[in-house]
């Protein structure tokens, strides 16, 4: 049982307010984010930071309903992934982790090497492109997400690719939410 | 035209569509799985009533959120508003929420509908 004790210590340690570990749909969505709110509520967190939070929040989560696929459908049921916020004195951190196939690394990982070497301007600019020739995809996502986060976010979405067999990777995203009320750059 | 109530849920806006009361408004969080279903009836609505519109069409937005997916709807629920004659876009939002604010101005941009700016 020394599992729970440990674990425990790894979410102080990580200041974790919140973990959620399983299947991922549009209702663990919507119960995530009321217990997310509530918590921010109870500290009475700035309104604008909140937003921001609420916004990333929805962003990663509705990311992982979309894409996540499952190592073993079986065991781990269809969306099986990790989503954790950790609030910091000076910042949340949100993050994100699931499996998705190999195939679409490449395009995910060039989409945000190229998000994160864009200023302010530059992901207005792109957010503003992408929306006029955009059409929504069968999934129900506008292509829109890792932008905003990083708009939401004011700084670098950091992310890793961690191989699990032949057809999946494990993806890590995390974004970073600044409690001063002033973004990076 | 029939009259359109539709009561927010805590991931789809409140959505009015009103001819003879001249009340177009859509309110609230917007967040659904599938904003393509959620908007595309509101677009179908605004298509009809552009064949006979009132003199003036005062459309209020006032969003506390939207995702992603659905801010590519509300731009094309702008896009039918830009067929209507005498269409105009009431934006409000939070006195501090800058990002709604943004969000505002960057629609303003990319289409040809007159836009006002409110806090509330």
């Amino acid at each position: 049982m020394k599992y729970i004790y440990d674990l425990h210590k790894t979410m102080l340690r990580q200041s974790l307010i919140l973990v959620y570990e399983g299947e991922f749909n549009q209702e663990v969505t919507k119960s995530v984010l009321a217990m997310a709110e509530r918590n921010m509520d109870s500290f009475g967190e700035d309104g604008s930071i909140k937003r921001k939070v609420f916004n990333v929040m929805v962003e990663s989560l509705q990311n992982i309903c979309k894409h996540a696929e499952s190592f073993d459908v079986e065991t781990y049921g269809k969306n099986n992934a990790i989503f954790m916020i950790g609030k910091h004195e000076d910042e949340y951190i949100i993050t994100s982790g699931n499996a998705m196939p190999n195939i679409r690394v490449p395009d995910i990982s060039e989409k945000l090497e190229r998000i994160n070497g864009l200023d302010k301007d530059g992901l207005k600019e792109l957010y503003k492109s992408i929306i006029k020739t955009t059409e929504i995809s069968t999934k129900g996502g506008a292509g829109l997400g890792f932008v905003d986060m990083a708009r939401k976010s004011g700084q670098k979405l950091r992310f890793d690719f961690e191989p699990i067999d032949e057809n999946l990777t494990f993806f890590s995203l995390k974004a970073t939410i600044s409690r001063s009320g002033k973004g990076g750059e | 035209m029939e009259k359109v109530h539709t009561p927010g849920t805590e991931d789809t806006p409140q959505v009015i569509l009103d001819k003879d009361g001249a009340i177009f408004d859509i309110s609230g969080r917007s967040l659904p799985e599938d904003a393509a279903e959620f908007y595309e009836p509101i677009i179908a609505w605004i298509e009809q009533y552009q064949k006979q519109p009132n003199a003036t069409t005062n459309f209020l937005f006032k969003l506390e959120y939207f995702n992603t997916a659905s801010s590519k709807l509300i731009l094309d629920v702008l896009s039918a508003l830009e067929e209507v004659d005498g269409a105009k876009v009431v934006w409000y939002y939070h006195e501090d929420d800058e990002d709604m604010e943004e969000a505002g101005q960057e629609f303003s941009e990319l289409v040809d509908v007159p836009f006002e700016f409110k806090t509330y």
